[in-house]
């Protein structure tokens, strides 16, 4: 009996310890980040987040990365506008309009996107996607429109727009998939009652079923939020790389940087502990980011989907 | 609602050819892409591009690189990952429980560059010493271990109870029928989860960056950098030289047919269980 008692109790025990190994992951890498950023935050504060310049030069260091957090920001919100809109229609495509046979192949070919690793997609903006963004999007655009500030410059097509043209599409597999789960997940009786007082199925679409899974559907959006704030290296290879005040996303059609790219570029090659300390302050407000991000993004998906019948999560 | 029936019916097509031409949108960047990788990365290869250092214009140490990579993700990954699945799956009727799994939920949507400033500071900077492919496996693990734990649990859920049941009522311990039990019953959904989770680490790139660093030569032992391939992709892009980067585009050739055939096989074995 004994025996068979501290079995059960020492597997269970042993898994138990196993399972935190999760949040030991998080707890270190808070600890690192927060540690590791101590001497830059110490030094300028506040002012590590609303400075604007990036200077390693001894005696004349600041170190600021508000272009990067604004850099961030602008990059994924083109990826939400451009994005999320696309999603939205190959989920209801998926789910509620498209013929039998070919709705599992096409969900597939939807969801290799998310297969595709992010170097090369960052491989693929570099030497294809930026010219068809230069050529026939920023060009054409900035000829008319250059006038207004945010199309100002010159169109080179490695710049803030291809970067967020690119997220779009990285954002789209995890947007739809989330979405189309959602709204597959209203029940078939609000749907019947909709057709039953003689609504076309785009209205039964846009007035029952979408404002249903509403919550869900912004859920799925913040996911892919998420996905957007953190992604690193597509991003680095369009986005030109800027530094300094010239990161300042005045302009789509400008070289930008956000935090993960600024990362990516400089940490390895950073000469003192101060700006060391600087890439892992960048890390530090990107890790809060895109925690702040997710943990809204679940509560929202997971109260859809416990309407279902609460086997979900 | 428009009262006009004839406009309503419009508006209806209107609506299926949007939704038609978003799916149409989202599938042209995948074909241009799988189209521009073998235009571009067919063409170098050769049995000795797949062989040869990169000195001599080859990307044997890149693939070496990801093999081992995979292996040493793989080893110190996907046992952690069950486990803690196990765990979640068959004790996780607590507080500590749906706690934790709200962390690995977090943890699958973790920027990938900040793992690697935590591999870089915990193992290059503290453990090791120098760049290391064991910085770069921790790196992966910490990306490996929460999706390995949350598609396990998902599988084991799958498990019906009757099964545990009639294990246990043949006298057999708790521990006992979860592994000669319900795992094997698992099978089929724990190893397609365990290679989609090992096809999406094979692509990573940023937690490599800072951790093994990339390298010329094959493997030099665990206190050297190595190669792999989405490094060696990220880096000949840099390259001005339009050979190197054609020998980028190669490298992004064999790296997605690892991960695409990684993933595509498991799907079509798989029939739609995990249609996520």
């Amino acid at each position: 009996m004994i025996v068979k008692m501290t079995g059960d109790k020492a597997f269970k025990v042993v898994a138990a310890i196993v399972a935190a190994s999760a949040a030991i992951i998080l707890l270190v890498t808070s600890y690192v980040l927060v540690t590791g950023s101590s001497l830059v935050l110490g030094r300028f504060g506040f002012g590590f987040l609303t400075g604007t310049s990036w200077n390693p030069v001894v005696g004349r260091e600041a170190f600021g990365v508000l272009p990067y957090i604004l850099g961030t920001l602008v990059t994924s919100g083109i990826a939400l506008i451009i994005g999320v809109p696309l999603s939205l229609g190959i989920a209801i495509f998926l789910v509620e309009m498209s013929p039998k046979g070919v709705r599992v192949p096409l969900s597939y070919l939807v969801e290799l996107l998310a297969a595709v690793p992010s170097v090369i997609y960052g491989l693929w903006g570099l030497f294809v996607l930026r010219f068809w963004t230069q050529n026939y999007i920023e060009t054409p655009i900035n000829n008319y429109l250059g006038w207004i500030p945010i199309f100002s410059g010159t169109p080179f097509g490695l710049d803030i727009f291809t970067a967020g043209i690119i997220l779009a599409i990285m954002i789209i597999p995890t947007v739809a998939s989330v979405s189309r789960e959602v709204i597959s997940a209203v029940p078939n009786s609000i749907r019947e009652g909709a057709y039953s007082i003689g609504a076309t199925k785009w209205e039964v679409i846009r007035h029952w079923v979408l404002s249903y899974a509403r919550s869900g559907i912004f859920g799925a959006v913040i996911l892919g939020l998420g996905r957007a704030v953190g992604e690193t290296m597509a991003v680095t290879m369009v986005i030109g790389n800027a530094i300094g005040p010239n990161a300042m996303p005045t302009s789509l059609f400008r070289p930008g940087q956000t935090l993960p790219s600024l990362i990516a570029n400089g940490f390895i090659e950073s000469a003192t502990p101060l700006e060391t300390s600087a890439f892992v302050g960048a890390g530090l407000i990107l890790l809060l980011v895109s925690l702040f991000i997710n943990v809204i993004a679940h509560i929202m998906v997971t109260r859809v989907l416990k309407v279902k019948g609460g086997a979900v999560e | 609602m428009s009262s006009n029936y004839a406009f309503r019916k419009f508006k209806n097509r209107l609506f299926f050819f949007l939704c038609l031409f978003c799916v149409v949108v989202a599938i042209v960047p995948l074909l241009s892409i799988l189209y521009e990788v073998i235009l571009r990365g067919a063409p170098q290869l050769s049995l000795k591009f797949l062989t040869a250092n990169a000195l001599q214009g080859g990307i044997g140490p890149a693939i070496q690189g990801t093999l081992i990579m995979i292996g040493l993700t793989s080893v110190i990954g996907i046992p952690v990952g069950i486990l803690s699945g196990v765990y979640l799956a068959e004790f996780g009727n607590n507080k500590y429980a749906s706690a934790l799994r709200t962390v690995h939920n977090v943890l699958t949507e973790f920027p990938s560059i900040v793992v690697g400033i935590t591999a870089f500071s915990i193992v290059v900077v503290g453990i090791i010493g120098t760049y290391s492919p064991l910085a770069g496996a921790v790196a992966l693990s910490f990306i490996l271990i929460p999706i390995v734990a949350r598609t396990t649990e998902e599988s084991l859920k799958l498990v019906p109870d009757s099964i545990r049941e009639a294990s246990l009522a043949l006298g057999v311990h708790r521990w006992r029928t979860i592994l000669s039990v319900v795992l094997p019953t698992a099978r089929s959904g724990l190893i397609t989860g365990t290679l989609l989770a090992v096809a999406r680490i094979a692509g990573e790139t940023a937690p490599l960056l800072f951790t093994i660093l990339g390298n010329s030569y094959f493997f030099q032992g665990f206190n050297q950098p190595m190669d792999a391939l989405p490094i060696r992709i990220f880096l000949d892009s840099r390259q001005p030289s339009v050979e190197v980067q054609a020998q980028g585009w190669s490298a992004a050739l064999v790296l997605i047919l690892i991960v695409l055939s990684l993933s595509i096989s498991v799907r079509l074995a798989s029939r739609g269980r995990f249609t996520r």
